[in-house]
């Protein structure tokens, strides 16, 4: 028997406060076993100790929302008895030290959260962060995490059909690696985790449990130092081909009415998901470490119960029904075993080998686990920058050149073709636009989704940007043509007991919260990463968003493509009168310029919605088919990618002809919020410019699509064939460099 | 026509060709489990794209011997039409079905694009509402799909007609920057040599709906129906 010297409790994570309150529940000192539950359970990543708090005060109701956070994902209802399950997570640390199977057993356990919750999953995206392009880990960093997204989603036949990938060199030691799955489910059949059956059957299926990825959630709770590679044991293996097998064979069970309660086995996996099943059930549980499937000799239970081992779930059955389930896991060929029951005791009970090897109160360790308020520092807000201040450049055709072939605007085909986007026969908008279109399954309807974050706002002044990260996912979706419904977040962040990390996560919250409320938008689920920090050098704050919106009929969306030449190009939304010119933290001053300064572009989440609720309304009404949002690079750099996708060209014209050097530089390339680009029929413009007048949307024509050329002020030009090349060869060409 | 599709356990194309099949036949093809030993009595039997049984193996190599497999070598030897789509088209080739073997892409990566496609004979079940010198936009979605043949075995192929489509162009010219995986000719599928098999990389069933973006796959299914009437 290990002693339980302050050393090992200090190795379990658990600080002094925290093992004084494991002694005062229990009574007594714990065995090694109930030390290990206490830590998973209790970890960061387990308990949200450090941010409980405040996300408390994000909104996440609405009337369409059947499920907030708590249990595996969310879900929203989206009519005719339908309904959608979506969660963002992340797998940033194991994707650092081994990317190909972190990144593919991060995509697992999302898969698995939804399909839990008996929901078929239609749709993967990703959100990546890596280091600087230079760094020497970068290259083999993308490699291994694009491969491991894509060998497990195309093994699973789910589609990856969106995502986001920036570099900053603050990822260099600490990348993320955030993954996203939506799935659909009808609203009546909807599983959820708590066990409130006494006497009935608990259930393990699915793959057999090893010694891989002990401790993972501790590991996910702490930071990084230079021997992280040392850390490998701790990462998982995937097996998609099983976990194709379990999410059929579950939705096989899931048509019948044998299930009381469900739960994937993911961080912490046999403890998390039995306490989490019996306490959220009010019941007790028994169980035999005996019958759990073992793929080594001679594990412990100690092992047994802080193994990571994908593709597992646990659940509880009507009593009863074993014969009826067993048979849908053997026609499918994975383990069936019953390990135990559900008791009336609100107690864990674990035997092994015939004798009790750990007896701990349920609901002390699930629901009092600590929560903290850290202290915190709000982050100081930058100044104002004055456009005024930012040189012109003599070309600004150069100035687009730049941005277009920049590590954060280049294209990612190179990713995206490496994942199999089209399989299931419903993606009617692929990668590459503002929102991945994903029809509903037999029906007109589509599921449009998103994935956003613009961490160098986030940086600079941590409530802004927290406004823009909700307010560009809304607006993302908005410019499919589709009504924003709900989010995920995915809150990464660096060590939470620094205060000036704490205030940017405060800060980040708060902003959220604003934009949530103000665009009816709520959270249904989310994750929290935090301790993302390698030799004490944090990331920037991150906290990504994972919006779903619904289309009602996929006949009247819109995409960024221009269509036909002689379309009027008309820009929608900003201040009337002032269409334009925020330099501070753009993407121009940081390419071009090389200065990442100033106050991140302020987001009016009122202008914000009046005039995203417009221009949704015209797509609806099927006046207009193209539309862009406007966001990294600005206007110019939102023109050319209209241009890049269709092939055809547009002029432009700056208007009022006082616009020169610094101010049209601003124009160009300021990255002020809440505006669109459309292109409709010359014929119809000048209604929709009226429409927008009258609600109080500013709008106004500034060109014209056509030719092969993108033109400025019949002054300035450049090929579109030009910047196709641009802006498509840079991720291949880095990727290809030996 | 009446058709079945073979789900083995990993198989995820077979919904979407169902799909494909019921909208150009009028009925919803059988589905057969690949532990079943027969398959029902039916003109065309599909082997889907998909991972099989996870294909960590060479791909196909375990569903070849799979025990619905005798029954569909069987069939297609007494002439049932059978087409295998990107892993149909290995499990085929693995089973000897169809000559040649398919390998690793060149470029290593999982490649998932819209290619072209130059149909090389009209002359078959699959490719009669096709015209030859066709260039049709289909999309690839797969990792192994790099075709080889020994000389031999490409001379027989192209002396009896066996090339069914080729990666080309958009004018049809068949080019290494056409080739996404490396293939041998630009070889994208084959025919047995009664042209009543087809293996092919591509997926037509992918773009047989204009709300997808293309329906060049459409004529396939379309064409089967008629032919096998």
């Amino acid at each position: 028997m290990t002693a339980i010297t302050p050393d090992v409790v200090a190795q379990h994570g658990l600080d002094e406060t925290e093992y004084a309150k494991v002694l005062e529940i229990l009574g007594r000192e714990p065995n090694l076993t109930e030390l290990g539950i206490f830590s998973v359970m209790w970890s960061e990543h387990c308990s949200y100790k450090s941010s409980k708090k405040w996300l408390k005060t994000l909104p996440t109701t609405a009337p369409w929302v059947i499920c907030g956070p708590g249990e595996n994902a969310g879900v929203i209802d989206i009519g005719d008895g339908q309904a959608v399950v979506f969660k963002m997570e992340s797998h940033n640390h194991p994707s650092f030290i081994e990317p190909y199977q972190g990144a593919a057993t991060g995509v697992g356990g999302i898969m698995r959260d939804v399909f839990t919750m008996g929901a078929r999953p239609v749709a993967n995206l990703n959100a990546l962060r890596f280091g600087s392009p230079d760094h020497p880990k970068t290259r083999h960093l993308i490699a291994g995490v694009v491969a491991g997204i894509g060998g497990y989603g195309n093994c699973m036949g789910v589609p990856t059909v969106g995502g986001e990938c920036q570099f900053d060199p603050a990822y260099n030691g600490n990348i993320l690696v955030n993954a996203m799955t939506v799935g659909t489910v009808d609203a009546d059949r909807i599983f959820y985790s708590a066990a409130a059956t006494v006497g009935a059957p608990l259930v393990y299926v699915g793959s057999k449990t090893g010694r891989d990825g002990i401790h993972g959630a501790t590991m996910a709770s702490a930071e990084f130092s230079e021997d992280a590679d040392e850390k490998r044991p701790t990462v998982q293996v995937g097996d998609p081909f099983t976990e194709k097998l379990l999410l059929e064979a579950c939705l096989e069970l899931m048509a019948t009415d044998a299930i009381v309660a469900i739960q994937d086995m993911g961080a912490a996996g046999l403890t998390s998901s039995s306490f989490e099943m019996a306490s959220k059930g009010g019941v007790g549980i028994e169980m035999n470490l005996d019958a759990v499937p073992q793929r080594e000799a001679a594990m412990t239970p100690y092992e047994m119960m802080l193994s990571e081992s994908q593709e597992r779930m646990l659940m509880v059955l009507k009593p009863g029904r074993e014969d009826q389930a067993r048979a849908i896991f053997e026609k499918w060929e994975l383990d069936f075993a019953v390990i135990g029951r559900t008791t009336d005791t609100g107690r864990m009970v674990l035997t092994h080998d015939g004798a009790v090897v750990a007896d701990l109160p349920i609901d002390p360790l699930a629901l009092a686990s600590p929560e903290y308020d850290r202290p915190w520092t709000p982050t100081p807000r930058p100044a104002v920058l004055d456009a005024a201040s930012v040189q012109a450049p003599n070309d600004p055709m150069a100035a687009l050149r730049r941005l277009m072939g920049c590590p954060d605007v280049a294209s990612k085909r190179w990713i995206w073709e490496q994942y199999d986007h089209m399989v299931m026969g419903d993606t009617v908008q692929r990668p590459g636009g503002d929102a991945a279109v994903v029809r509903v399954h037999g029906t007109a309807k589509g599921l449009a989704m998103t994935s956003d974050c613009t961490p160098r706002y986030c940086v600079a002044d941590p409530a802004e940007g927290g406004r823009q990260v909700v307010a560009e996912a809304w607006r993302n979706l908005t410019a499919a043509g589709a009504r924003p419904l709900a989010i995920t977040d995915n809150l990464n962040f660096g060590n939470p007991e620094k205060p000036e990390i704490m205030g940017q996560f405060v800060g980040c919250i708060q902003g959220m919260a604003e934009a949530c409320a103000v665009l009816e938008f709520p959270v249904v689920s989310g994750n929290v990463s935090l301790y993302n920090e390698t030799s004490g050098q944090a990331i920037l704050p991150t906290p990504t968003i994972g919006g779903v919106g619904l289309i009602a009929d996929v006949a009247r969306m819109a995409t960024i493509a221009f269509r036909t030449p002689g379309e009027a190009v008309i820009l929608i939304g900003g201040a009337d009168g002032d269409d334009g010119g925020w330099l501070g933290r753009s993407l121009y001053l940081r390419e071009v310029v090389g200065r990442d300064d100033g106050a991140p572009p302020p987001v009016d989440l009122a202008t914000e919605r009046r005039v995203g609720d417009f221009v949704r309304g015209l797509i609806e009404a099927g006046r207009v088919a193209t539309c862009h949002d406007l966001s990294d690079g600005g206007l110019l750099v939102a023109v050319a990618e209209m241009a890049v996708a269709s092939g055809i060209g547009a002029d432009i014209d700056a208007g009022a002809g006082d616009r020169d050097g610094s101010s049209l530089t601003a124009w160009l390339f300021g990255e002020d919020q809440g505006r669109y680009l459309l292109a409709v029929p010359e014929a119809d413009a000048s209604a929709v410019i009226g429409d927008a007048e009258r609600a109080g949307v500013a709008a106004r024509r500034i060109g014209v699509t056509g030719g092969d050329r993108l033109t400025l002020n019949g002054r300035h030009a450049i090929s579109v064939a030009e910047l196709t090349d641009i802006h498509e060869t840079w991720l291949p060409d880095y990727m290809a460099r030996p | 026509m009446k058709a079945a599709v073979v789900v083995f356990p990993a198989s995820n194309c077979d919904r979407d060709v169902a799909v494909a099949l019921e909208q150009s036949t009028g009925q919803a093809p059988a589905m057969v489990w690949h532990r079943d030993s027969e398959v029902p009595d039916v003109d065309l039997i599909v082997l889907p794209g998909g991972f099989s049984y996870g294909d960590y193996l060479r791909c196909g190599a375990m569903a070849c011997h799979s025990p619905i497999m005798r029954d569909v070598v069987d069939r297609a030897r007494r002439g049932v039409r059978v087409l295998g789509i990107c892993n149909g088209f290995q499990i085929l080739a693995e089973a000897g079905l169809l000559p040649g073997v398919l390998m690793r892409n060149a470029g290593i990566r999982f490649i998932c694009r819209d290619v072209h496609l130059r149909v090389e004979t009209a002359d078959s079940d699959f490719t009669g509402r096709y015209a030859a010198g066709q260039v049709v936009r289909i999309p690839v979605a797969h990792h192994d799909g790099n075709y080889f043949a020994d000389a031999d075995t490409q001379a027989r192929l192209e002396d009896n007609g066996q090339v069914a489509f080729r990666y080309s162009d958009e004018t049809g010219d068949v080019t290494d920057d056409a080739n996404p995986n490396g293939s041998v000719g630009g070889i994208a599928g084959v025919f047995n040599e009664g042209r009543t098999v087809l293996g092919m990389m591509p997926h037509p069933e992918r773009l047989a709906d204009p709300a997808l973006g293309g329906t060049d796959g459409r004529p396939m299914f379309d064409g089967l129906a008629a032919a096998l009437d």
